[in-house]
């Protein structure tokens, strides 16, 4: 059956102890991830300034589930919005306009459309924010060219294996041009 | 998704980024204009525009004060300017949702220069075009009356079978969607400028409008994925909208208004005046800001190009109109289009049609299409003429059923006064925002860039 997977859901885990390699374009990080990942680093991330076509694949990353959200988000609220006026319209206060049916369903469907699309635009946008780990004021901005020209490779303090000189030199061996320890304060 | 530079290279297509730009390159050209005192030019424009606002709200204010009698409006003609600019501006938000969710379905890469621009002309239009709807109520400061909400009064309910409450559900939810849809873009961008901040001020400032974003790749993939599912809600949304707003007009039983070609009518004007706009737009920003690598003229081209198919959808429209007037054998829809035509409004009906339909028809010229002063000219007669174009079908209302009741419109001096404060309100929002937030969607425009020395493409 199509069904949504648990890990389509993969939430952006804060990086707050670990080893972060800085690369200087896009082909080394794309290296530099796959070795990560044969390696079996888990949890490992990358620091991109733009979205790289290929890297999700690269990194194992599952395609993301929030379309899961955006539809059933749709269909609560094209239910609320057809109920919502059928009961307020037909049960609570029934009036009677210009002879119109009290049940004028046709009449409904502007707005039960909007309804649903609301609601799943809105729901969507929550979850992204719920699964990327925004709003969060004040994180630690590990290197300022991350989200300009530069791309970085997390590999946390918690990943399977992990000893950070070990670590350090794996990361310098993929052609980082700045490698940096991070701990915690 | 991205085509590869060897295919472009084959397919001959122009570069999206001109003048042999690095990534840094673009980050520091677009991010640049915000970090640095504003022009003189800037100055200039904004004053102009802050004038024209604040004169705007002392007008609102007097309207507020004094009540709907000090306008034009009257019976038959019960819908004026306000309706006409409601119109009006809604439209011109179409284009931005166009270009940034119908241009990214159909993946044309072209929209990366322009989008973010689009996408903000869409919200500031939209709030401009609520506040008219708002205002024309009679007693704005119950505005809220047209949202159904448990009250003391029965609860008694908005009535959910007139099109004016369908109005007020598509235009929020429009609004939502579409702030939702530029902000997701603008937090990677707003996150650069808060890792370049020097100011801690200004860096504490950008650290809470970029919501802590990293860029982390995870995180990535869920915004890509976002932002295709609101590209893909917006553009039935988009259509929805204007279907709606032309229902206003539709489901009414007057001769004029009560017909099934409006729906599509009133979407196909929307992107037209839209594009004019951005095109009017995107000229003084790209010379302003100093933006020519970005919004190139192949950019331009193409908008012309669908303000051209646009303005001949729109031309059909009229003729559909009075061709279906004339067969339908109905003398009092013949009457109503014969009298657009040549009736006490004439010379509006003529502006709307010089500048709708033959204007654009310079566009089928790549000299013309691709030249600045005749585009900018002419995007700016386009909105003319669709203004117009939403004047002469409101003033179907100055010849209704009982001749005895025919009157005519004029607008008064608080008509025009707020008829220019909408500009003003639009300007000053627009200059603001480009002084606080990238006009360019800086990361999208690196997803497009040619090929780099060492790069992945």
């Amino acid at each position: 059956m199509y069904w949504f997977k648990k890990e389509q859901f993969h939430k952006y885990e804060e990086m707050t102890s670990g080893v972060l390699g800085v690369f200087d374009n896009e082909s080394s990080i794309m290296d530099a991830a796959k070795k990560t990942k044969d390696k079996n680093y888990d949890g490992f991330d990358c620091l991109l300034p733009y979205p790289i076509h290929g890297i999700d694949e690269v990194m194992g990353t599952a395609r993301s589930g929030l379309p899961w959200i955006t539809f059933f988000m749709g269909i609560v609220g094209c239910l609320m919005g057809f109920g919502f006026q059928y009961l307020t319209h037909a049960h609570d206060w029934p009036l009677n306009i210009g002879g119109k049916a009290l049940n004028a369903w046709f009449a409904y469907i502007p707005i039960t459309f909007e309804m649903t699309v609301f609601c799943a635009g809105i729901y969507t946008f929550a979850a992204f924010c719920y699964l990327a780990g925004i709003p969060r004021l004040n994180r630690k901005v590990l290197h300022p060219d991350l989200t300009s020209h530069k791309f970085g490779l997390w590999i946390p303090a918690s990943a399977h294996g992990f000893k950070q000189d070990e670590v350090v030199s794996f990361v310098k061996s993929l052609g980082a041009t700045q490698v940096e320890v991070v701990k915690e304060n | 998704m991205a085509l590869t530079q060897a295919v472009r290279d084959k397919l001959d297509l122009p570069d999206l980024v001109t003048g042999g730009k690095s990534t840094k390159d673009v980050t520091d050209d677009i991010l640049q204009p915000t970090e640095a005192f504003p022009t003189s030019l800037w100055w200039k424009a904004f004053v102009i525009a802050a004038t024209i606002t604040v004169i705007d709200i002392c007008v609102i204010g007097y309207l507020f004060y004094e009540g709907l009698y000090i306008l034009g409006i009257n019976n038959p003609v019960s819908w004026g300017f306000f309706v006409v600019n409601f119109v009006f501006w809604i439209g011109i938000g179409h284009a931005g949702t166009l270009i940034s969710a119908v241009l990214y379905l159909f993946r044309q890469q072209w929209r990366t220069g322009i989008n973010r621009a689009a996408e903000a002309m869409t919200i500031f239009a939209v709030i401009v075009a609520a506040s008219n709807l708002i205002l024309h109520v009679g007693r704005p400061w119950l505005g809220f009356w047209l949202f159904p909400y448990p009250n003391e009064r029965g609860p008694l309910w908005v009535n959910f079978r007139s099109p004016l409450i369908w109005d007020t559900f598509a235009v929020s939810t429009y609004l939502s969607i579409s702030l939702v849809f530029w902000y997701l873009g603008l937090i990677p961008d707003l996150a650069a400028l808060r890792d370049r901040a020097t100011n801690p001020i200004r860096r504490q400032i950008y650290d809470v409008l970029s919501f802590g974003w990293v860029g982390s790749a995870k995180a990535w993939s869920h915004m890509e994925i976002t932002a295709m599912i609101l590209a893909a809600l917006s553009t039935p949304l988009v259509l929805s909208v204007h279907t709606i707003v032309s229902f206003d007009f539709a489901v009414s039983i007057l001769p004029g208004w009560h017909t099934t070609i409006f729906p599509p009518y009133f979407v196909a004007g929307a992107i037209f005046s839209g594009f004019a706009m951005v095109v009017t737009l995107m000229v003084i920003a790209r010379e302003v800001f100093n933006l020519k690598n970005y919004i190139t003229i192949k950019h331009l081209e193409n908008m012309n190009k669908i303000i051209l198919v646009t303005g001949m959808i729109v031309g059909l429209a009229y003729a559909t109109e009075f061709f279906i007037a004339w067969y339908s054998g109905n003398e009092y829809e013949g009457f109503a289009f014969i009298n657009r035509m040549m009736g006490p409004y004439w010379w509006a009906y003529w502006i709307m049609v010089s500048c709708n339909v033959i204007s654009p028809q310079f566009f089928w010229f790549k000299k013309m299409r691709t030249s600045i002063p005749v585009m900018f000219v002419l995007s700016i007669f386009v909105n003319i003429g669709m203004w117009f174009e939403r004047f002469v079908i409101m003033m179907t209302l100055h010849r209704d059923f009982l001749p005895s009741s025919w009157d005519m419109y004029s607008p008064t001096i608080f008509d025009y006064a707020m008829l220019v404060g909408t500009f003003g309100i639009f300007f000053t929002l627009f200059l603001l925002w480009c002084r606080i937030m990238p006009v360019i969607a800086v990361a999208e425009v690196k997803t497009v860039m040619p090929a780099q020395p060492g790069g992945h493409h």
